[in-house]
């Protein structure tokens, strides 16, 4: 077994840990540092549930093994916001209905946000295709394409 | 469930890797972009002795266009040949093949290289690099060889690799005049692994009637497999809807597909061959409207 040392930045926030090379970035973050708002679900990499930015782009944190995130930048949902305002996509969630258990909204409003970011005017079929890869078993999906399509038209010009 | 603990290392160099990879044998496994590894570790169908973790060997993301050829470092990600970064816009066959697989995670992650060496019957980049005729470079510390994609899938997850040796790259000639490509796949949900897919090259002559055309199957068999007897059927034609479908149906295709809970072998291979159809169809309509270098 080995043992590593690693340094990356969590939400803005230095970290330095000692870690087990065949654990998972999912388990550090949810056992070690208590970033609880990354939920674990398959643990196959399918549901996403368990989505993290890495240098900004959704990964599976349960596929990424702890030694990779060294010298890197993760951010969770708890990133997003300043711990005071919600986040516009988060907001519009609240406003759209778009969470019932809530399990899957902390990927589900990091891949969007990711998504967003580039493409900033995507339509509803785009968005639809971009969170393909999160599995929502509440919803039906409609109240959640709403609440970002609703960011997706705040973000496109006025006029 | 967490893996079962193992040695890791992340050498610098390729040097180092293919030095660990040669002392420790079948003891030590790669690990590219960990979308395929990674589960396979914590279901503990995977139980190596150490983890060769190639993410620091950037020597294996560059993308070369030299002489009609692309060469494609094993660890260019699939998210970059979805987007055609710099020179991988030169293959539009693996461009448009990128965004079926997985989802937009395992794209910003998974490797050409890892897809290939993985060799999953259902996977893409395989029936791609056969459709083309492509070639995967192994390197060990003993030296490096290229094998013909024809040579390099032997059956489910098994290909040619020796003990101690990793792919390295991918060879693709890039498209000439009058040559289109297509591939066409059915899932359940989009995401999901294909029940069937086809990929297809068609290269027209200069009196439209095909010089070559050339289709490989994903997921009705244990490695990609090319429909080489309607290859043959179709050069000469000019295809259209009709003699396409003509030489689909002339014999039963080469293909043995399996049945599982997802559909029978009789559905899949009655899918194999709309979905060649359909692949040969584009591919054609393409290289009918390409005026090529």
């Amino acid at each position: 077994m080995t043992e590593l040392r690693i340094a990356f930045t969590l939400n803005g926030k230095r970290r330095e840990h000692r870690v087990a090379a065949h654990r998972t970035l999912l388990d550090v973050l949810r056992d070690d540092l208590g970033a609880v708002e990354v939920k674990e679900g398959c643990g196959e990499g399918v549901c996403g549930t368990c989505t993290v930015l890495l240098d900004g782009e959704p990964v599976s944190s349960c596929l990424v093994l702890a030694g990779r995130v060294d010298g890197r930048e993760i951010v969770t949902l708890r990133g997003l916001s300043d711990g005071e305002a919600l986040h516009p996509l988060q907001a519009a969630f609240v406003e759209h209905g778009a969470a019932q258990c809530g399990f899957c909204t902390p990927g589900m409003i990091l891949t969007a946000y990711a998504f967003l970011r580039d493409n900033p005017q995507a339509g509803r079929a785009e968005i639809r295709r971009a969170i393909a890869g999160n599995l929502c078993r509440c919803t039906g999906y409609t109240k959640i394409v709403d609440a970002i399509a609703a960011c997706a038209k705040r973000a496109a010009p006025r006029g | 469930m967490p893996a079962v603990p193992f040695e890791y290392a992340a050498p610098a160099t390729l040097t180092e890797a293919l030095e660990l990879l040669s002392t420790r044998g079948e003891d030590a496994k790669p690990l590219a972009g960990g979308q395929s590894l990674v589960p396979m570790l914590t279901l503990r169908l995977a139980r190596p002795a150490i983890v060769v973790d190639l993410d620091r060997l950037r020597e294996l993301r560059t993308v070369r266009r030299d002489n009609g050829m692309l060469e494609i470092g094993a660890l260019v990600r699939h998210g970059a040949i979805e987007r055609g970064e710099g020179a991988l816009g030169a293959c539009p066959l693996l461009q448009e093949a990128a965004p079926l697989i997985g989802n937009v995670r395992v794209r910003a992650l998974g490797t050409i290289g890892g897809s290939v060496a993985h060799a999953d019957p259902a996977a893409e980049f395989p029936a791609v690099v056969r459709a083309l005729d492509g070639t995967v470079v192994a390197q060990s510390a003993r030296g490096r060889r290229e094998i013909a994609a024809a040579d390099f899938f032997v059956g489910i997850l098994t290909t040619a690799l020796q003990p101690g040796e990793l792919v390295v790259g991918i060879l693709l000639p890039v498209p000439g005049a009058r040559t289109g490509s297509a591939i066409e796949e059915f899932s359940r949900r989009v995401g999901d692994f294909a029940i069937a897919a086809a990929a297809a090259v068609v290269e027209l002559d200069a009196a439209g009637r095909v010089a070559r055309a050339r289709v490989a199957m994903a997921g009705v068999g244990p490695v990609p497999q090319r429909l080489t007897r309607v290859e043959e059927a179709l050069t000469g034609e000019t295809p259209t809807g009709d003699t396409i479908r003509k030489a689909l149906a002339a014999r039963p295709l080469e293909i043995e597909p399996d049945g599982d809970v997802h559909a029978s072998a009789a559905y899949r291979r009655h899918l194999a061959g709309v979905l060649a159809a359909r692949a040969l169809d584009r591919a054609a309509a393409r290289a009918a409207g390409s005026v090529g270098p």
